[in-house]
């Protein structure tokens, strides 16, 4: 499972794209993909958000689901999305 | 202190109002990210693991405490509240919105700041010894020179598409704090036979993926042929550095590749033909750089040699922090003062606005207004009456800036690591925290003395962990955070690379190793001897074993 995520061009913020092809704030709006060709097609999309200076550097991580959590698989993108650990006071959203 | 003339200004402001032009551009659809990148890298400004990061040069190292509220002020009003002093007198800013950047940009130029050249491939900022001017085993003031280069390769056209980011450092005293056996360019300043000044060069040093030490190229330059000498070095990397592959840009793979002998025939070939040009630096342009950096007009004091003994032997604490924390001045009756900012459980080089305000503060009441920033992650008060020694360490103590640990197991340098950098690994912070508080005895810290612990949170090597005592680097093993332990490195004036000790461990092994490490170490030490020196005597299997033996092999390499 995948979800496509990237930066907002204006303030840097992480995003997420949500199934209708919109940069979404949180994880948890944002579109589960479950095969290549959803993910093909969204990354279509994404890549037409940089031409249009809406967004930098989309790409696709590996997700977990457990239930209603959600969560990328790696640590690094975990951290990407939540926030820096060693600042709690400073995180974004539970991941 | 150097302050800006018209002409800096000028080109300051100008530049501001060029990357304002830029940003526009960029948010208007005007430029591809491909082309806005190496214009916004050039003005300091990455985008990073969560936002667009800043970074900020502090030029050889020395603020104003006006220059320090307005970090305090930026970070406070752009930002997250906080800044982080880096290993290269810089401090960078995580939270920093695009579209506000020429705002940061030109609030920071009014009080005579600046984020050019902070990144790119150009010549970084100028570093030097945080104690410059003060020390007292000096022989020059490297800042004057510091600042020469620093005019000289702003902005200068021929080296500002370099093969790679090139790194300059300066020390003026023997005892080398500013690292320059692991800089493209080291100088150290030192007399010849005839008693006159001029500098070793160092070429070549760098940590990254492929460390090395500098070499010498040559060994007594006169000052008056710097710029010449630098130009010649910096001309041969621009024509002959590799521009194909980024992992071997870097003027060290070609000095290490070709030899130090050829690339010094190639330099002096160079260096022959421009030597005698315009480029030699004329006695009043030093002297007028010279004045800017002339020593306050100090009291007339005795050294408080006798009171302050009394206060030590009455206040343990203090006791502690004088003897770890503060260094003799060159002027009788004066010291220099180290905060530290690493108490436990503290992020290495992190500060809060409102704590940058209150040193500030104390810098305008207790040190004439100047602040310096150490390349291990701390803050320096060059300029401290002695009498005033007790107040100000109360001071700092309210702030939690003055743990008794300048120089010792708990003074880390770590970089921000996986908690914020695109390209790490591993996240250094934590573990730096977890040895902070683990090694909280200060009394401990002082028995064990100058050991040196620097944490990378990736190859890169921003933590500098290949010239660590201890260094610490984090790599990812199938998704997991582990951490390679390096013994033996140091990056003074008997610079030498960390050796790699066995399998790399998880975080929370980490200090358990790090504590067998030091008992072994007490147990072996002669004297006085520092854990690095022991560590030459001895090697690295008593080490080896102590972390291994009592830890139990692990198949995790």
């Amino acid at each position: 499972m995948q979800m496509i995520i990237a930066n907002r061009l204006t303030d840097g913020r992480v995003v997420f794209m949500d199934t209708r092809g919109v940069w979404v704030d949180s994880i948890q709006d944002g579109a589960l993909l479950l095969n290549g060709s959803d993910s093909e097609r969204l990354m279509a999309l994404a890549q037409r958000s940089v031409g249009e200076s809406r967004i930098v550097d989309p790409y696709l991580i590996e997700m977990t689901v457990d239930g209603a959590e959600r969560r990328p698989a790696h640590i690094r993108e975990c951290i990407r999305v939540r926030g820096p650990s060693v600042r709690t006071d400073l995180l974004v959203e539970a991941a | 202190m150097y302050r800006y003339d018209e002409f800096d200004h000028q080109l300051v402001a100008e530049r501001v109002e060029q990357f304002r032009r830029q940003v526009r551009r960029r948010l208007e659809g005007g430029l591809t990210e491909d082309q806005f990148k190496p214009l916004r890298l050039m003005n300091g400004l990455y985008l990073q693991l969560h936002a667009y990061m800043l970074r900020v040069n502090i030029p050889y190292g020395s603020l104003s405490s006006a220059q320090l509220h307005k970090f305090a002020h930026i970070a406070r009003v752009y930002d997250k509240g906080f800044g982080h002093f880096t290993t290269r007198q810089n401090i960078q800013y995580n939270w920093i919105k695009l579209q506000e950047a020429p705002d940061i940009l030109a609030e920071l130029a009014e009080v005579e700041v600046t984020a050019i050249q902070s990144s790119g491939n150009c010549v970084r900022n100028i570093t030097s010894d945080h104690y410059a001017g003060r020390a007292k085993e000096e022989l020059a003031d490297p800042r004057i020179y510091c600042e020469l280069l620093r005019q000289y390769t702003v902005l200068h056209p021929e080296f500002s598409y370099l093969p790679r980011k090139f790194k300059i450092a300066i020390t003026g005293s023997p005892h080398d704090r500013a690292a320059v056996a692991v800089h493209d360019i080291g100088l150290r300043m030192h007399r010849n036979d005839a008693g006159e000044l001029g500098f070793e060069v160092l070429v070549g040093g760098g940590q990254g993926r492929t460390p090395f030490i500098a070499h010498t190229i040559r060994d007594w330059l006169e000052p008056e042929h710097l710029l010449s000498y630098v130009e010649a070095i910096l001309r041969v990397y621009n024509m002959r550095g590799r521009r194909d592959n980024i992992h071997k840009a870097r003027i060290k793979i070609i000095v290490n590749q070709m030899g130090i002998e050829k690339y010094r025939e190639l330099v002096d070939a160079e260096w022959e033909r421009i030597k005698d040009s315009a480029l030699k630096v004329p006695d009043e342009e030093v002297a007028r750089i010279h004045a800017y950096f002339a020593a306050p007009q100090y009291e007339a004091l005795d050294d408080s040699g006798e009171r302050l003994r009394a206060l030590r032997r009455s206040d343990a604490r203090f006791d502690l922090w004088l003897g770890s924390n503060v260094v003799e001045h060159k002027v009788p009756g004066y010291s220099i003062v180290n905060l530290s900012l690493k108490a436990p459980g503290r992020a290495p080089g992190d500060m809060t606005a409102d704590v940058m305000d209150a040193v500030a503060d104390l810098a305008d009441q207790f040190s004439l207004g100047e602040i310096r920033v150490t390349h291990r992650q701390n803050l320096t008060f060059v300029d401290v009456k002695q009498a005033d020694l007790p107040a100000l360490w109360q001071a700092l103590d309210a702030l939690e800036l003055a743990t008794p640990n300048i120089g010792r197991m708990t003074d880390i340098i770590s970089c921000p690591g996986l908690d914020f950098c695109n390209l790490a690994n591993a996240r250094s912070i934590p573990v730096a925290q977890d040895l902070s508080r683990h090694f909280v005895d200060v009394d401990r810290l002082a028995l064990v003395g100058d050991l040196t612990i620097n944490i990378s949170g990736c190859m890169n090597a921003c933590g500098h962990h290949h010239v660590g005592n201890v260094g610490i680097l984090g790599v990812d093993k199938r998704g997991k955070e582990y951490f390679q332990l390096t013994l033996g490195g140091s990056s003074d004036e008997s610079a030498s690379l960390g050796d790699r000790l066995g399998p790399a461990l998880p975080q929370e092994e980490v200090p358990a190793a790090i504590e067998a490490i030091v008992e072994e170490y007490l147990e072996l030490r002669d004297g006085p001897e520092r854990f690095v020196d022991t560590y030459r005597r001895v090697g690295l299997e008593p080490f080896k074993e102590a972390v291994y033996g009592a830890a139990g092999a692990k198949e995790v390499a």
